[in-house]
C-alpha cells in the first residue's frame, strides 16, 4: 500500500480533466501528460501520492497483476490444462504442473470440472497480457460449499480495510470464513444465517465505499442483525486477514 | 438536403422554426449509468433525439479473427429502432448504420487507450430511440460518456455537434426540417483537450467561409457539450453520495 498524502481531496474527475501542472507534480497511475499539464485518463477520485498525482478508478474491469490472489471459476478443460474465468478481459490457463496434484495427461476432469471454484494466484502476466495462474501456494485450493459474492474489484480494498480491519471485523462478528480475491470475488462460508448477514454487509461496503466511517457503520449493521454474544471474538478467527485454513 | 419546401427555415430576424437563433443548440440532457447490466451506459436527449448507449468490456474479443495482438478493437453498433422515425424504419443493419458504426468506432479509437488491452474488444451499442436529425453526433456523444462510465481509460471525452446551412444562413445543430430541406449538414466531433477533429463530414454545399464560420460555432458548442458530459458523469457519483448520506435505501 502506498502512503497517501494527508490533504486528500475527494474530487471526482473525468477523462481529460486537468489535475495539475506537470512541473508541480509527477503523473501517477491513470494519468497522462499533455502540454505541461497532467490530465486524468479514467473516471475516478483524484489523489496525491507523495509527489505524484493519481486517479483511483471508480469502476472498470479487473486487470490481473502478478502476485494477486483471485477466485476463479473453471470454464473449460483441456488434456493438460484448465481455463479459469477470473473476471479479467483475458482467459487464465491453469496448467497441470501448477496444481498441487499429480495429474495424468487427459485426466484433468477428475480433479477440476467446469463450474468448480478455485483459489488462484496470478503467476505471470506478460506484455501481451497473457496470464498464467497457479494453485501451488499455501492456502490455494478448490472451494467447496459457501457462497460467492461478486463486487466491483476497485472496492475490494474497502472490504479488507486498513491493514485488514474491516475483514477482521466481518470474520469475528459473523463467525464466517472469508476469502477475498483481488478480482472482486469474495467467498463466504459459515452458518447460513451468518453468511446472509456477511453477504449483506459486503453489499453495504460496496454501495457505500466512498463514505467515511464505513467500518463503524458496518459494525452497527451487523450488531443489529446478529446480537453479539460474549464469545464472538473467538480465537480461531484471529488468523491472517485473508484466509482461514480448514 | 433532398427535398424542397415552402417553409421558411430561418426568418428575417434570424429565428428558426423551433424558435432558436442560428447559433443556438437544442436543449441537451445527459444521464450516465442508466443500465445495470452493461459495464457503462448513457442516456442522452438533444432536442427531440433520444439515444441510449451501452458499453461492454474490455472483454475477450469474439469472433477471434478480429483480435489485434497490439491493441483492443472497438466494435460499435449503431441501430435505429423501428419506431424512431415517423415512417416505420425497416429493422436491421443497413448501409447507413454500417457507415455510422464505423465512423463512431474510428472516432472513439482516437481517444480510448486501446493499447492497454491487447487482444480484447470494447463493445459499444448505440440505440436510437427517437430520431430528429443529428443522431450520429448524439450517438457519439452518448457513447463516449458510456465509455467513461465503464471505467475505460481514455484521453478525453468526445463531444459532437453539427453545423450546416439552411435558407442561406449558417446554423448550428440542425433539426429534422433544416436537415431535410437545408443546403448543408456538417457533423463535427472533437477532442476538447487538443481541439483535434475526430469526425467531420459534409453533406451538401457550403462555401469555404461559411464552413469556417460554421465550424467555429460548432467548436464552441462542442466545448459546451463537453461540460454537460462531465457534469453528467460527476452527477452520477454525487447522487450516490447523497443516497448514502440519507441512509439505507
Amino acid at each position: 500500500m502506498e502512503r497517501r498524502n494527508a490533504k486528500r481531496a475527494r474530487e471526482i474527475v473525468t477523462p481529460g480533466d486537468v489535475l495539475a501542472a506537470s512541473d508541480e507534480y509527477k503523473p501517477g497511475d491513470n494519468t497522462y501528460e499533455l502540454n505541461g499539464q497532467i490530465r486524468a485518463q479514467i473516471m475516478g477520485v483524484k489523489t496525491y501520492v507523495d509527489d505524484a498525482v493519481t486517479v483511483i478508478p471508480l469502476g472498470g474491469c479487473y486487470m490481473p497483476v502478478t502476485g494477486d490472489t483471485v477466485i476463479g471459476i473453471i470454464n473449460d478443460i483441456g488434456p493438460s490444462n484448465w481455463m479459469a474465468d477470473i473476471n479479467a478481459p483475458y482467459p487464465a490457463p491453469l496448467h497441470v504442473s501448477e496444481v498441487p496434484w499429480k495429474v495424468e495427461f487427459g485426466d484433468t476432469s477428475r480433479f477440476l470440472n467446469v463450474g468448480d471454484v478455485v483459489l488462484l494466484k496470478i503467476l505471470m502476466v506478460d506484455e501481451s497480457r497473457k496470464i498464467q495462474v497457479t494453485m501451488k501456494d499455501s492456502g490455494l485450493r478448490k472451494i467447496e460449499g459457501g457462497q460467492l459474492v461478486e463486487i466491483t474489484h476497485s472496492k475490494i480494498s474497502r472490504v479488507i480495510g486498513k491493514s485488514g480491519s474491516m475483514i477482521q471485523m466481518l470474520k469475528n462478528m459473523t463467525d464466517c470464513r472469508l476469502f477475498v480475491g483481488q478480482n472482486g470475488r469474495i467467498w463466504v462460508d459459515g452458518d447460513d444465517a451468518n453468511v446472509e448477514v456477511a453477504v449483506e454487509a459486503i453489499k453495504i461496503i460496496e454501495a457505500e465505499a466512498q463514505s467515511p466511517n464505513l467500518t463503524e457503520r458496518v459494525r452497527s449493521f451487523i450488531e443489529s442483525k446478529l446480537p453479539q454474544t460474549a464469545g464472538a471474538d473467538s480465537p480461531q478467527n484471529a488468523g491472517d486477514n485473508r484466509e482461514e485454513s480448514q | 438536403m433532398s427535398g424542397h419546401t415552402d417553409m421558411t427555415l430561418v426568418n428575417d430576424q434570424g429565428i428558426r422554426i423551433d424558435g432558436r437563433k442560428v447559433d443556438e443548440k437544442r436543449p441537451i440532457k445527459i444521464e450516465a449509468g442508466v443500465l445495470k447490466n452493461a459495464d457503462g451506459s448513457c442516456y442522452l436527449e438533444i432536442g427531440k433525439n433520444k439515444v441510449l448507449a451501452a458499453v461492454y468490456g474490455p472483454r475477450e474479443c469474439r469472433p477471434k479473427h478480429l483480435q489485434d495482438p497490439t491493441k483492443a478493437v472497438i466494435q460499435c453498433k449503431y441501430n435505429m429502432e423501428t419506431f424512431s422515425v415517423s415512417d416505420r424504419k425497416r429493422p436491421g443493419t443497413d448501409r447507413r448504420s454500417v457507415e455510422i458504426s464505423k465512423l463512431i468506432a474510428e472516432a472513439l479509437e482516437n481517444v480510448v487507450q486501446t493499447e492497454l488491452f491487447p487482444r480484447a474488444s470494447i463493445d459499444v451499442y448505440i440505440e436510437i430511440l427517437q430520431a430528429n436529425a443529428g443522431t450520429r453526433c448524439a450517438g457519439l456523444t452518448a457513447a463516449s460518456v458510456a465509455l467513461a462510465d465503464a471505467g475505460i481509460p481514455m484521453r478525453d471525452l468526445v463531444p459532437a455537434i453539427a453545423c450546416g446551412k439552411a435558407d442561406d444562413h449558417v446554423v448550428l445543430d440542425l433539426n429534422k426540417e433544416e436537415d431535410n430541406y437545408g443546403q448543408a449538414d456538417v457533423p463535427l466531433a472533437i477532442v476538447p483537450s487538443t481541439d483535434e477533429i475526430v469526425l467531420l463530414q459534409m453533406d451538401g454545399n457550403m462555401t469555404r467561409e461559411e464552413l469556417d464560420h460554421g465550424l467555429d460555432m460548432a467548436f464552441g458548442a462542442a466545448h459546451e457539450v463537453y461540460e454537460l458530459q462531465k457534469a453528467a458523469l460527476k452527477k452520477r457519483y454525487s447522487d450516490l453520495a447523497k443516497k448514502e448520506g440519507a441512509g439505507d435505501e
